[in-house]
């Protein structure tokens, strides 16, 4: 088979670069597939978390919405949140520790197309998680939603899903391969209770009530609960506080990146 | 003849330590060169800077005419780093399949895995591959872009004596279809088998560039080891032709081209003879011997 090439400025040949991106995204989905602490923890934790801690609750009222779809909101921002600290936070360093982007490096392949591969391939498994989650709260929990509010649920848990992202990947190019999964769950299992996620602000202590609001995660979680209808800040209010977490993550991973750049590269 | 890899003055630094200093290397097209030095060296610098991977601290490197991080440069060449990981949890297959995407050409995927030998391993995964089969996947993976030049550095390391011998060969098939070979080893052998030009490279300077033939004739000598019973000076061996001499206590090591009007003159002085050893000389030994021609100070263990 001749492949179609493409003519740079130049006029030399290159690759053209959907195909590299089509192999790349099918390559990160399958090696994150193929991982099963991954995918236990991207599929099944989400699950087992809403049948043992929101399950209960379903049938409940909360400001105004039932319960269950109140709860849905909630661990479906926990799902997609654990996929994008795990999927950057941890391959990233695990990557990095087995010089894995040396090789590449060395190749044609853009590091753009790495990167917006990865990100497709976190939101396959991000919206695989939701799916998986959103299954088992219809059918165990009776959740239902308007066709809109499932629409506007699952966007905003993906547009919102990008201060985490960022965080991510800071964490993957400042910390050590070894110490990535411990640093993932010390920062997001504390920052998903004290925001909300698990249990309800009112039901935390005093201190952290007052810091709550200031949390990322904090912004993502109303983002989603006003997706459904419950009582929550405007929408704009958490965008733009999650906008500015974006910078601040991805000002740090830059800065991290241009420092391993320095040491191994130059 | 087009040029393909130029270094103009290039040298490099790691903080205070010098890893090249001062190289000039001019590579055309169609040529197979073998960057020869013992460990640490600054082989693996080199291709570094060659391929972009690193910048020179001073001088400047050129690729195809190009800048060594240029991706039309980089389409063209195919690459086998020492020590690179690939993704762990996919097959042989699905990587070759990978890396053939970032090629403009690329060779169908059967041949890929004929040339590297990996037919049956086509369906296995990185992570159970044997450290001979993970290198001849990383070869697999420099050739799926049917590139104009290879670079490879230390391409053999952990093959077996078969594995080194195909890999040979295939590499032979690469150098007769006219590509550009540029790769580092410390075996003098394999140098010899696979370039028609050896590059030595010792401390950061290049100290010798020539034909294998005219390389091997430099450094043409055995090494001679002689144990007695009891313990022997250096003036045994004054107005020998030896270099390289180390004496101590009852035995004496030494490189000479000419073994046998050592023994000569050994076995006439002495006849307390333990042990002797005529075994021809390692590249640790090549090294001395050239770095001693070239006038340079100390003979480094190195």
């Amino acid at each position: 088979m001749v492949p179609a090439t493409a003519r740079s400025a130049a006029g030399r040949m290159r690759a053209p670069v959907l195909r590299m991106l089509a192999e790349v995204i099918r390559t990160q989905v399958l090696t994150l597939l193929r991982s099963p602490i991954y995918s236990i923890f991207s599929l099944a934790l989400p699950v087992i978390f809403w049948l043992f801690f929101a399950l209960p609750y379903a049938h409940t009222r909360v400001g105004g919405v039932s319960g269950g779809a109140f709860l849905l909101a909630s661990f479906g921002a926990y799902a997609v949140a654990n996929v994008m600290l795990f999927t950057f936070g941890i391959t990233i360093a695990m990557e990095r520790g087995r010089k894995q982007d040396l090789l590449l490096r060395a190749t044609p392949l853009p590091p753009w197309v790495y990167l917006l591969a990865r990100v497709v391939a976190a939101t396959v498994f991000a919206l695989a998680a939701l799916l998986v989650l959103s299954v088992v709260a219809v059918i165990t929990g009776g959740v239902s939603l308007s066709a809109a509010q499932w629409v506007t649920l699952v966007s905003r848990l993906l547009v919102g899903s990008l201060p985490l992202l960022a965080l991510g990947l800071a964490i993957g190019y400042l910390v050590s391969p070894n110490a990535a999964p411990a640093v993932v769950n010390l920062i997001g299992l504390p920052m998903y209770f004290a925001s909300g996620i698990f249990v309800p602000v009112s039901a935390l202590p005093v201190f952290i009530q007052r810091i709550a609001p200031y949390l990322p995660t904090y912004r993502y979680g109303q983002l989603a609960w006003g997706a459904i209808g419950a009582p929550a800040d405007p929408a704009s209010t958490d965008l733009l506080w999650l906008a500015g977490y974006t910078v601040l993550f991805l000002a740090v991973t830059l800065r991290a990146y241009r420092l391993e750049e320095s040491r191994k590269f130059t | 003849m087009s040029v393909v890899v130029q270094l103009d003055h290039v040298g490099k630094r790691y903080g205070s330590v010098v890893a090249l200093d001062d190289v000039s290397l001019t590579i055309e097209s169609g040529e197979v060169v073998a960057l020869l030095g013992p460990n640490g060296a600054g082989k693996t610098t080199a291709i570094s800077l060659m391929l972009g991977l690193r910048r020179p601290t001073s001088g400047r490197a050129r690729l195809l005419g190009l800048s060594p991080t240029d991706v039309d440069a980089r389409s063209r060449c195919g690459v086998m780093l020492q020590e690179s990981g690939v993704p762990e949890l996919l097959t042989v297959r699905e990587l070759v399949r990978l890396f053939s995407t970032f090629y403009p050409r690329h060779l169908p995927s059967a041949e890929v895995l004929r040339m590297a030998g990996l037919e049956e391993q086509a369906g296995t995964r990185v992570d159970r591959l044997s450290g001979g089969q993970r290198q001849r996947l990383f070869f697999a993976l420099a050739v799926t872009g049917d590139p104009e030049v290879l670079f490879l550095d230390e391409p053999t390391v952990g093959m077996d004596v078969e594995g080194r011998r195909a890999f040979i060969v295939a590499l032979r098939e690469r150098a007769r279809r006219g590509t550009t070979i540029v790769l580092t080893t410390h075996y003098l052998e394999e140098a010899d088998q696979l370039a028609d030009r050896v590059v030595v490279i010792d401390r950061g300077a290049v100290i010798a560039d020539d034909s294998p033939a005219a390389i091997k004739t430099r450094v043409a000598g055995k090494r001679v080891e002689l144990r007695f019973d009891s313990d022997v000076g250096e003036e045994l061996f004054a107005g020998l032709p030896v270099t390289g001499l180390r004496v101590d206590g009852s035995s004496a090591t030494m490189l000479s081209p000419h073994p046998a009007v050592v023994l000569r003159r050994v076995l006439n002085a002495r006849d307390d003879i333990a042990d002797v050893d005529v075994s021809g000389a390692d590249l640790e030994d090549a090294f001395i011997h050239l770095t001693r021609e070239g006038g340079s100070d100390g003979a480094g263990d190195g």
